[in-house]
């Protein structure tokens, strides 16, 4: 009886403690954005329930036939980079720059022809609004340059567990190791 | 009597738990009773632009841009009308607002969270405040901010005509508006409108634009025509359309070097509106 109270006791604590913790977002967090998401899977969601994990987010848009296909490759050679430990508190990120035409079930189809269905590879897509919003805060360039194109600056940038920029790679020689050792660092020092 | 003695010291854990939580929540609701109206208007008239085709002033084709027919707010938000949107919108005052949304510098000068000092006339325009909080302001009274190939649109007139960039003194005379120093302090509408009855496009603030990230100076664009020619100084200008006006230069290149979240002692905005058509 006394070994159940104790527990109950813990378990109250504990309760208290966690729910302190994810109060604490920084005022600078992209947790701080209020836009809402969809993901590959077709769920509706805020940036801050990627919390907890290291981010690695790229934007993109799935018709793209020049730059795209090599920041996708780029991303694939992080995820290769990255420790196989510290990939489960790792998430890897694709987001839209064209929604009207990047689906849930279009990324999911993308996600799926680029051998990327592992849980840590996360699609998603919002309205025009947030999507300018969020590239925005990610200081990416990006115009709509026909119906079908656009033309836009390539950045991965990598975010800590409480979403706080930690670091940007720009161009289309992005060096895998150097955001992977980056990634890895962090996930490890958390 | 052990039983009650546990009972009680869960029941104190659980006390010590609530009211931790509830002084953490004790700002939230403060905030919820704190809410302000939420509701401001906008009484700045409108101009309305009929639409039409230009050349921009960026770009490597030479094709002309359609713009659709807007309208545009006749002068730029005043630090008179911005303090009211804080104090209908706490979460944009500057104590309150969140790091995302704009730097350390946001509404720097203002001597609390909705006083200014004397040295900030209300009736001049609102400086110091990020692209977040300028678009949160015109969604606020149901605008929102100019295209940046609406605002260079309007910018083309000088106070004769709708398109003054053939003549020579047209680009001279902004640059020179553009060097008079701490001009952000003077009132608004006190300078004579261009052609299509705007004020101050060019002589008290820059301004943003809801785009102001598309343009893309930078050897990062796929364009190829851009990308070697960064071993060039001022590699930008040669694709430019327009090479005499340096004036629209600077503006592209203050547009190119900002990010969302800063905030410029002389940067500030105006708002726009569509033009439905039924």
């Amino acid at each position: 009886m006394k070994n159940i109270w104790l527990i109950f006791a813990c378990i109250f604590l504990f309760a208290c403690k966690t729910d302190q913790k994810s109060k604490e977002i920084p005022s600078d967090s992209i947790f701080q954005l209020t836009s809402t998401w969809q993901d590959q899977h077709n769920k509706s969601m805020k940036l801050s329930e990627l919390q907890g994990k290291t981010l690695v987010v790229v934007m993109i848009y799935t018709t793209c036939k020049t730059a795209c296909p090599i920041l996708v490759a780029d991303m694939k050679k992080i995820e290769k980079e990255i420790s196989p430990s510290v990939l489960k508190d790792v998430s890897l990120v694709l987001v839209s720059i064209d929604p009207e035409t990047d689906t849930p079930e279009r990324l999911a189809e993308f996600a799926k022809t680029n051998g990327m269905s592992a849980p840590h590879w996360v699609f998603l897509r919002s309205d025009e609004a947030s999507t300018q919003e969020f590239a925005n805060v990610l200081a990416m360039k990006y115009k709509k340059i026909s119906p079908v194109d656009f033309s836009h600056s390539n950045i991965i940038s990598v975010f800590s567990k409480d979403g706080k920029l930690q670091m940007q790679e720009e161009g289309l020689t992005i060096d895998a190791a150097k955001v992977a050792g980056e990634v890895n660092k962090l996930v490890k020092s958390s | 009597m052990r039983f009650v003695y546990f009972s009680i010291l869960v029941m104190m854990i659980n006390m010590g738990c609530t009211s931790c939580q509830r002084e953490e929540v004790a700002p939230h609701i403060k905030k919820n009773i704190e809410q302000g109206s939420r509701s401001i208007k906008s009484n700045t008239k409108m101009v309305m632009i009929p639409g039409g085709k230009y050349k921009p002033f960026f770009g490597s084709d030479t094709s002309m841009i359609k713009v659709d027919s807007f309208l545009i707010d006749e002068r730029p938000v005043t630090n008179g009308e911005f303090l009211e949107f804080v104090k209908a919108y706490p979460e944009w005052r500057r104590s309150n607002v969140k790091r995302i949304y704009a730097d350390t510098n946001y509404l720097k000068l203002w001597t609390s969270d909705t006083t200014l000092p004397d040295t900030v006339p209300l009736d001049a325009p609102i400086t110091q405040v990020s692209w977040h909080a300028a678009k949160a302001y015109a969604n606020a009274v149901g605008k929102r901010l100019p295209l940046l190939d609406e605002w260079e649109f309007v910018a083309m007139a000088d106070n004769e005509v709708p398109n003054a960039r053939k003549k020579k003194s047209y680009s001279d005379d902004i640059i020179d508006l553009y060097l008079i120093k701490n001009r952000q302090f003077n009132p608004v509408k006190k300078s004579s409108p261009n052609y299509w009855g705007v004020y101050n496009m060019f002589d008290l603030v820059w301004e943003w634009t809801d785009d102001f990230n598309s343009v893309l100076i930078t050897g990062e664009s796929r364009a190829g025509e851009y990308s070697d020619k960064n071993m060039f100084c001022a590699a930008g200008a040669v694709t430019a359309t327009d090479v005499m006006n340096y004036a629209a230069f600077m503006r592209f290149s203050m547009r190119a070097g900002l990010k969302a979240n800063y905030t410029v002692n002389n940067l500030g905005f105006r708002c726009a509106k569509s033009i439905h058509k039924n």
